[in-house]
């Protein structure tokens, strides 16, 4: 039928249509730029990519003349540290809490309004009491961000978690299987795929949160050297560390569903997200 | 199906072309001078920049704009840094900033730009703070929380050149300036550098003490009303009105009758304070409420001096930008013609023109 809904483009033209829109960001980007350029040789708002090139050498492979640091390299590393710490622990939370509100109706009757009242608390309004709790350095960094995906990914194991067949249950328990053994071998499989996607999608909130915990208080990390250049307007350096924050968090996006494929391959089987 | 698809994107492409090249000639050309009727201005809040939301919401702006047959917007921006960004980049014609910012950030970006009034200096507004110690020398080896690159910044690297000291002694962590007073609540936060109304607000906490402000290096720190120069220079107009316009302000708000303390009372309310608290704010702020005290000011030595110590700090933290060679990378420019720095890129000029007819009575 030759409706619009049933057009697929063959593979070379799918490829094209997708790199369009980079190439388009791209030529409107550079004219945009060379007209700046033109009025003002020394506008820092679009610089040309001749700029770009000379600021990421300079960040990237350069040691810096105060600190003979790398600094594109150390702010990459202490961010990394820093997500990567928050995102293990948050996933923990949210798997361990995630199962027992979804599998176990009392637990789930005494702490489900409590987790949901606590996801829709903005992190970001109660920093005062994060900073006084946990102090300034390291820790607050990582608790912010665990505050603000924890709840959101244990919710969703919860919901999950309901989403299984009662059938299974009472299966496993026919067959003798105890309130442990059925969480460990029916509910645990079922709950981990959908934890890798509960993870993948609260990528990009702690990147946010990992940004703005940068922003406020820190020595080094990605959102600390955009906050800090911002002041005069860098927009040399900003540019290309935006452009590495995207690239590293596609990166892990598609590690963890490259991972999720290899070790839940049952979970996939016919899905293609 | 692979050449009508082929086709499609081709006439996209064009189509992509088309859209580009219409949003070339829509955008026309930046920051061009010319003369024209409507000027916008950009403040933040700060003790001696919210007398233009009083010259605002009183109509004395709209006043004097109509005098010289003008129109001038007056926006407020809750982000400092970003009203400077938005200036640099064009969206404003004038913005309210320190003498270093607009060294650094408007100068330093190619946009040459001129203090069209100078206001005020900082003269016990921005300070030190320890937490149980009263001495400046025990910040030595403490990590200091404070904006870095901000006045903050500097007034710090004053203060650890007036013991012998230097930056390698310290540690500097960069703290937003909207949290500050929050981490300062915090155990592990010891030692801080920041401006009113922060700073008198952390001074409430128990054993904290300002170990080091402002007042030590009155002048420093000047709060200026920049404007773009290029549009200065074709709408003498625009120079006039904002001149006229703040010295009217000026003699309203610092009376000591009925209308002044109405005006101080609005403006401690815009500031998040009242009238105790902004009249407080004013004490550690050198405000030049007379067009001659300005003036003079803008005359004197000390401003060039002050400039070049600003350049120096500037060009040792790479805030020059790359390019910079030297300290003397962006030439400075003053009342009577006299430069620092290269006189082939004066980026950045203290101009007295518009004070002067104000004091002179000629606007």
């Amino acid at each position: 039928m030759k409706r619009l809904i049933n057009l697929q483009p063959p593979r070379i033209c799918a490829v094209m249509l997708a790199l369009l829109p980079f190439v388009f960001a791209f030529f409107a980007y550079v004219s945009f730029s060379n007209e700046r350029l033109m009025a003002n040789p020394n506008d820092k708002l679009l610089p040309a990519m001749s700029s770009f090139g000379a600021a990421i050498e300079r960040m990237a492979l350069v040691p810096s003349k105060r600190s003979g640091e790398l600094l594109w390299w150390v702010d990459t590393a202490s961010s990394l540290r820093r997500l990567g710490t928050a995102v293990v622990i948050s996933s923990a939370i949210g798997l361990v809490v995630g199962i027992a509100l979804g599998a176990l109706p009392l637990v789930s009757a005494g702490m489900s309004p409590f987790v949901a009242s606590l996801s829709m608390i903005p992190p970001m309004a109660v920093l005062p009491i994060l900073f006084i709790v946990f102090g300034l350095g390291e820790l607050s960094k990582v608790v912010l961000i665990v505050f603000g995906i924890a709840p959101v990914i244990a919710r969703d194991i919860q919901g999950r978690v309901r989403e299984i067949p009662r059938e299974l249950i009472v299966k496993a328990q026919t067959l003798g299987a105890s309130t442990w053994l059925v969480i460990l071998r029916v509910v645990l499989p079922l709950a981990l795929p959908r934890l890798i996607d509960a993870v993948r999608l609260s990528l990009g909130a702690a990147w946010l949160f990992l940004i703005a915990a940068e922003a406020i208080a820190a020595t080094d990390g990605l959102g600390y050297r955009i906050f800090l250049v911002r002041r005069y307007l860098a927009m040399d350096v900003i540019l290309p560390y935006v452009l590495w924050i995207t690239v590293l968090a596609f990166t892990m996006d598609r590690l963890l569903r490259f991972l999720g494929r290899k070790a839940f391959p049952w979970h996939h089987a016919g899905a293609s997200v | 199906m692979l050449s009508s698809i082929v086709t499609f994107t081709r006439r996209r492409a064009t189509l992509v072309l088309l859209c580009a090249l219409s949003l070339l000639a829509l955008s026309g050309p930046v920051a061009a001078a010319e003369a024209k009727q409507k000027f916008k201005i950009a403040w933040t809040i700060y003790v001696g920049w919210v007398p233009w939301d009083y010259g605002e919401t009183s109509g004395i702006i709209k006043k004097w704009a109509d005098k010289y047959g003008i129109e001038i917007e007056v926006v407020q921006l809750n982000d400092y840094v970003e009203s400077i960004n938005q200036y640099t980049a064009g969206a404003f014609d004038g913005c309210v900033m320190t003498n270093m910012d607009a060294l650094t950030i408007p100068a330093a970006g190619g946009v040459d730009s001129t203090a069209l009034i100078v206001g005020s200096f900082s003269n016990g507004n921005d300070g030190i703070i320890l937490k149980r110690k009263s001495d400046l020398a025990a910040i030595k080896g403490q990590s200091v929380n404070l904006v870095e690159l901000s006045v903050s910044h500097y007034l710090l690297a004053r203060a650890l050149e007036s013991i012998g000291s230097s930056e390698k002694d310290i540690t500097v962590v960069n703290t937003s300036d909207a949290d500050i007073v929050s981490a300062a609540a915090a155990k592990d936060v010891t030692a801080l550098v920041t401006w009113n109304p922060q700073l008198a607000e952390i001074v409430k906490m128990p054993d904290t003490h300002i170990v080091y402000d402002s007042a030590k290096t009155p002048g420093e720190i000047i709060d200026l009303m920049v404007v773009n120069t290029g549009t200065l220079a074709a709408n003498p107009a625009f120079g006039k009105a904002m001149a006229g316009a703040w010295y009217e302000i000026m003699s309203i708000m610092t009376q000591n009758d009925a209308a002044g303390l109405a005006v101080r009372t609005t403006l401690g309310t815009v500031s998040g304070t009242d009238l105790a608290g902004y009249d407080s704010q004013l004490k550690t702020t050198r405000l030049f409420s007379s067009a001659a005290d300005a003036v003079a000011f803008a005359q004197s030595a000390d401003v060039q001096k002050t400039m070049k110590s600003v350049a120096k700090f500037s060009f040792e933290h790479g805030l020059l930008g790359e390019g910079a060679s030297s300290e003397d990378f962006i030439g400075v420019g003053y009342p009577g013609g006299a430069v620092t720095g290269d006189k082939a890129n004066v980026k950045f000029r203290f101009d007295d023109t518009y004070m002067k007819m104000a004091a002179e009575h000629k606007l």
